[in-house]
């Protein structure tokens, strides 16, 4: 089904995305008692890649720039499918979550061929974190959307969120959609790079999972992964919240509202999270996203009993 | 029928053509590959006509065979499984003329090509005869003609054990199919499959039987331990027909078995996803931590098996429970992975053999970057990962969406129950797993033999292959990009197939459920077409954003590091270490570690092997045992002929005392 109206929240998150970033940037700066970059930092730096030259390692070949390319095409196309809060997408089939958890893998399998590609001991090992760990988040990300399939009886993501409404919480399904919420907060921070999994701001190659994929990437390769990024943010963002925010109106704009202000919510609480806890050693990792599959496992049960 | 009566004879014919003409091996290959290629494109144009009409075709000769007629017919459901046999015969065969200029011994050409076209033969003769023994007979010479390709290279000692594993398991594996078929035919006194009956008291055993007999051939864990070793020790061409088509015979016995039990109880569905699950995940598992890249592509066939039989299961469930979504999704998942695996699984292995010609190795940690000197089987053989992953904008996205809305539409549909939310969490919770545990395996596989540097003399002056074995890649690869833009239409061709499962008065219902599965596999099809153009359009935008600008090139960014060598790269084992580390009950490494020791240390060693959990703790004890008792049995063959005559006369006259008293 296409829905015109779907073009607005495309056109939302197309300009919105770089700010999720942002606001979790200036958050922790809040914590910190730093000032903070500018808001519209991230804006400002994707600005200066494109506007860069390149440099490429004699080992690479082309699958190392083809990578930041299908990473950015495949987040293009699964906004396509991805609604905000109750609003429909631009596109929705039965099946359309399953695109999108797989459109998310076509990314990371290309992303993480180039950081093999470099040849670079560093990168090769944040390549084989990554793929570990979206490989134990994988289920729990797809067993959650298969608990909302199972709650409302549908297939496709529009019809699905559709139905998650206050009728849903006041027939006793709250705490099978907390549960499905947590273990969907969990995925989000793991396949986002964020603390308890990763941090994004490390300093040492060695500790780094994602941003030493990235290393060897400069000028409009890596706008593209820095964009592809925002953009994968605002896509996992988005089923959050319209989980955690059960509340249809029916006005189009309303619900838009609420659902941005969702994710503007969805970025402080993650800078909170990043500026409250230390980040899990390597080893707890797989446990803390097993515990997410658990999760979403016992709100699958709770459902579908 | 009639092209593919003909099909066949040239298949046959060709083979035994190219044995007489083994003196001259040149023209002993082109004439076998030419008729390998013309049969089984005649085989596959008489296919499609059957599937395309929906209307099955039969024939029967007037020679007699025991218990029944001489019938072979093609049906839906045959045809669904001629159609990659002849597709990846006809590739294969291409590829494996220049394949074997260069890694046989020129002597053993003819027959290599003997028992290629035989193999290609009758598995085409299996999935059409229509008479238990017949079936029997075909089968039989299939394993044989593909346990004399896997022996091809029988001068070394792992081929010879590899070969011995393989004639033993599907002895093994066929010895229940003839209790089976005695079982089946016993009402009617007739091994006509169109006989067939089932008493309802047997059913049970009958679905078991079928289940261990055919799972032998298809690799469901726990017998699919001669799967990693014999299709690794078989020339390239001939793992692709093995891995990719070969076992399929063994899914299409257990479904054509199906059809004669008639309404499955819920236990068949639930062993079916048990076995599909523990297939999966093990299959992978066991898959991510090789070091052999045929040796990988092995197991991670027994793991797309396990997909197949996912998708049987949840279809037989919907069947039981008549939601008739369920049964109408997961049987056609089923049938489009056989399509989708036959093409990429031939593609990856066809692939392998490439690196193996062109790299004189085919271990991980000794391959890499070799996209720079191979570029085209490098590209393919990422098409071919990217598939086997189930990734869009490739086919085999399609069949686990199928095989993932079946379950999902049972649910949404009926539930209440928790044997509802177990199915869901062991049907969406294996696929997910294993899609993760997959790009794992093969982002490896990929990155440790084509990206980087290379790590060894042999792959640092790899080359690429020649004309005929790149057309070959490219071809299986188009086809997998092919299948899955025209997503829509596979529903539709395979219908009729998935209906001969269905029991008659649930037909209806079924057959309109798989028509609408076309809604959500054409708008996938969309969103494929929808994802090539973006990356067209942004791959436009990249190159117009550099044209002009400065573009420097420059060692890998390694920390500073002044001297960066190839044996300082992340290798394949420590790639997939950690993984390894966190499933160790399940793959146990055996290790043997000798760190460097003393003040000056000199030379420490380090060697890690996966062997198979199910040889090593199961079949090898349970083998071990049988060959200790036949041991002790040795005091009765001595040698003397006296004693012989002895036994003889003995068992004469227990014999006779029998008969007359």
């Amino acid at each position: 089904m296409v829905a015109p109206s779907g073009l607005i929240s495309l056109a939302l998150a197309l300009a919105l995305a770089p700010m999720m970033p942002s606001i979790i940037n200036r958050t922790k700066a809040l914590f910190a008692g730093r000032h903070g970059q500018p808001w519209l930092q991230p804006y400002r730096e994707l600005w200066k890649l494109l506007h860069k030259g390149a440099v490429y390692s004699h080992t690479t070949t082309p699958v190392f720039f083809t990578g930041p390319i299908v990473g950015c095409a495949a987040m293009l196309v699964g906004l396509l499918f991805v609604p905000l809060a109750g609003t429909h997408p631009l596109i929705s089939f039965p099946g359309d979550f399953l695109l999108v958890a797989y459109l998310l893998g076509l990314a990371r399998f290309f992303t993480v061929s180039a950081a093999l590609d470099t040849g670079s001991s560093f990168e090769g090992m944040g390549a084989s974190r990554e793929v570990f760990f979206s490989a134990l988040a994988e289920p729990a990300l797809l067993l959650a959307l298969a608990t909302l399939a199972a709650l409302s009886g549908q297939l496709s993501l529009a019809d699905i969120f559709a139905r998650i409404d206050a009728g849903v919480l006041a027939s006793g399904a709250g705490p099978a959609l907390l549960l499905a919420a947590a273990a969907m907060m969990v995925v989000f921070l793991a396949e986002n790079a964020r603390i308890p999994v990763d941090d994004p701001n490390t300093h040492l190659e060695l500790t780094m999972i994602h941003e030493v994929m990235v290393l060897d990437h400069s000028g409009p390769d890596l706008a593209a992964i820095q964009y592809a990024a925002c953009l994968k943010m605002w896509i996992l963002g988005s089923l959050l919240v319209s989980v955690l925010l059960p509340v249809r109106s029916g006005w189009l704009l309303a619900d838009l509202g609420a659902g941005i202000l969702g994710l503007g919510l969805l970025a402080v609480a993650t800078g909170v999270v990043e500026s409250v806890m230390a980040r899990l050693r390597l080893v707890r990792v797989p446990q803390f996203l097993i515990a997410a599959s658990i999760l979403s496992i016992v709100a699958l049960v709770l459902v579908v009993r | 029928m009639g092209l593919f009566g003909v099909g066949l004879m040239v298949l046959i014919g060709g083979g035994f053509l190219s044995l007489g003409l083994s003196k001259t091996p040149k023209t002993a290959a082109a004439v076998a590959c030419f008729t390998a290629v013309g049969g089984s494109l005649l085989v596959l144009v008489g296919g499609l006509a059957v599937l395309c009409s929906g209307s099955p075709v039969e024939v029967r000769f007037a020679w007699h065979v025991p218990f029944g007629s001489c019938s072979f017919g093609l049906d839906p459901l045959s045809c669904v499984f001629v159609l990659p046999i002849a597709a990846v015969v006809a590739v294969a065969a291409v590829y494996g003329r220049e394949y074997l200029e260069h890694s046989c011994r020129p002597s053993m050409i003819g027959v290599s090509w003997f028992f290629f076209n035989l193999l290609a033969a009758t598995m085409l003769l299996v999935v059409a005869a229509r008479n238990g023994l017949l079936f029997l007979v075909c089968w039989e010479a299939m394993s044989l003609a593909s346990f004399f390709l896997v022996m091809s290279d029988y001068e070394r000692e792992e081929v010879r054990r590899a070969g011995w594993i393989y004639l033993a398991a599907t002895h093994l594996g066929t010895s229940l199919l003839l209790v089976l078929f005695l079982l089946l035919g016993r009402k009617s006194g007739s091994l006509d499959f169109d006989q067939f009956s089932s008493e309802p008291a047997l059913a049970g055993t009958l679905f078991v039987l079928a289940l261990v007999g055919f799972g032998t051939k298809a690799g469901f864990i726990p017998v699919h331990v001669w799967l990693p070793e014999a299709h690794p020790a078989a020339p390239s061409h001939v793992s692709a027909v093995m891995s990719g088509v070969m076992i399929k015979t063994g899914i299409y016995g257990l479904l054509r078995t199906l059809t004669f039990l008639g309404q499955p109880p819920a236990w068949w569905g639930w062993t079916l996803v048990g076995i599909g699950a523990a297939s999966g995940i093990l299959g992978i598992l066991f898959a991510l931590s090789q070091r052999d890249l045929k040796r990988l592509l092995a197991y991670s066939s027994v793991e797309n098996i396990g997909i197949i039989a996912l998708g049987l299961g949840t279809g037989l469930l919907g069947i039981t429970h008549r939601v008739p979504a369920m049964a109408a999704l997961g049987l056609l998942g089923a049938l489009v992975h056989v399509l989708n695996h036959a093409l990429f699984k031939g593609l990856l292995f066809l692939g392998a053999g490439a690196v193996q010609h062109g790299a004189a190795t085919r271990e991980l940690d000794r391959l890499g970057g070799l996209l720079k000197r191979m570029p085209v089987t490098g590209a393919t053989f990422l098409v071919g990962a990217c598939a086997v992953c189930g990734l869009p904008p490739l086919n085999g996205f399609l069949s686990e969406l199928l095989i993932y809305l079946g379950v999902l539409a049972g649910v949404a549909e009926q539930r209440a129950a928790v044997s509802w939310a177990m199915l869901c969490v062991l049907v969406i919770g294996t696929l997910a797993l294993v899609g993760g545990f997959a790009a794992v395996c093969f982002t490896k596989a990929f990155g440790a033999v084509f990206l980087g540097e290379p790590r060894s003399d042999a792959s640092r002056h790899a080359h690429e292959v020649g004309p005929a074995m790149r057309y070959s890649l490219v071809t299986l690869a188009a086809a997998c990009v092919l299948v899955a833009l025209s997503a829509p239409l596979w529903p539709l061709v395979f219908r009729s197939a998935a209906l001969t499962i269905v029991p008659a008065t649930f037909r209806a219902e079924t057959a309109a459920a798989a028509g609408r599965a076309t809604v959500p596999l054409a708008a996938a099809a969309a969103a494929f077409l929808a994802f090539l153009a973006a990356s067209g359009v942004l791959a436009a935008v990249r190159k117009r954003l550099l044209a002009g600008r400065r573009i420097d090139r420059g060692p890998t960014w390694d920390c500073g590091y002044a001297a960066p060598t190839a044996r300082m790269q992340y290798t394949a084992s420590s790639y997939t270490g950690p993984l390894v580390v966190l499933f160790r009950m399940f793959v146990r490494p055996r290790v043997d570690l000798r760190p460097p020791e003393g003040l000056f240390p000199i030379r420490g060693r380090y060697a890690s092997q996966v062997p198979d959990l199910f040889r090593e703790y199961f079949f090898g004890p349970v083998f071990a045992g049988i060959a200790w008792v036949a041991s002790r049995l040795r005091w009765l063959q001595q040698g003397r002929i006296q004693l012989y005559v002895l036994y003889i006369a003995l068992t004469v006259l227990v014999l006779l005392v029998w008969k007359l008293g």
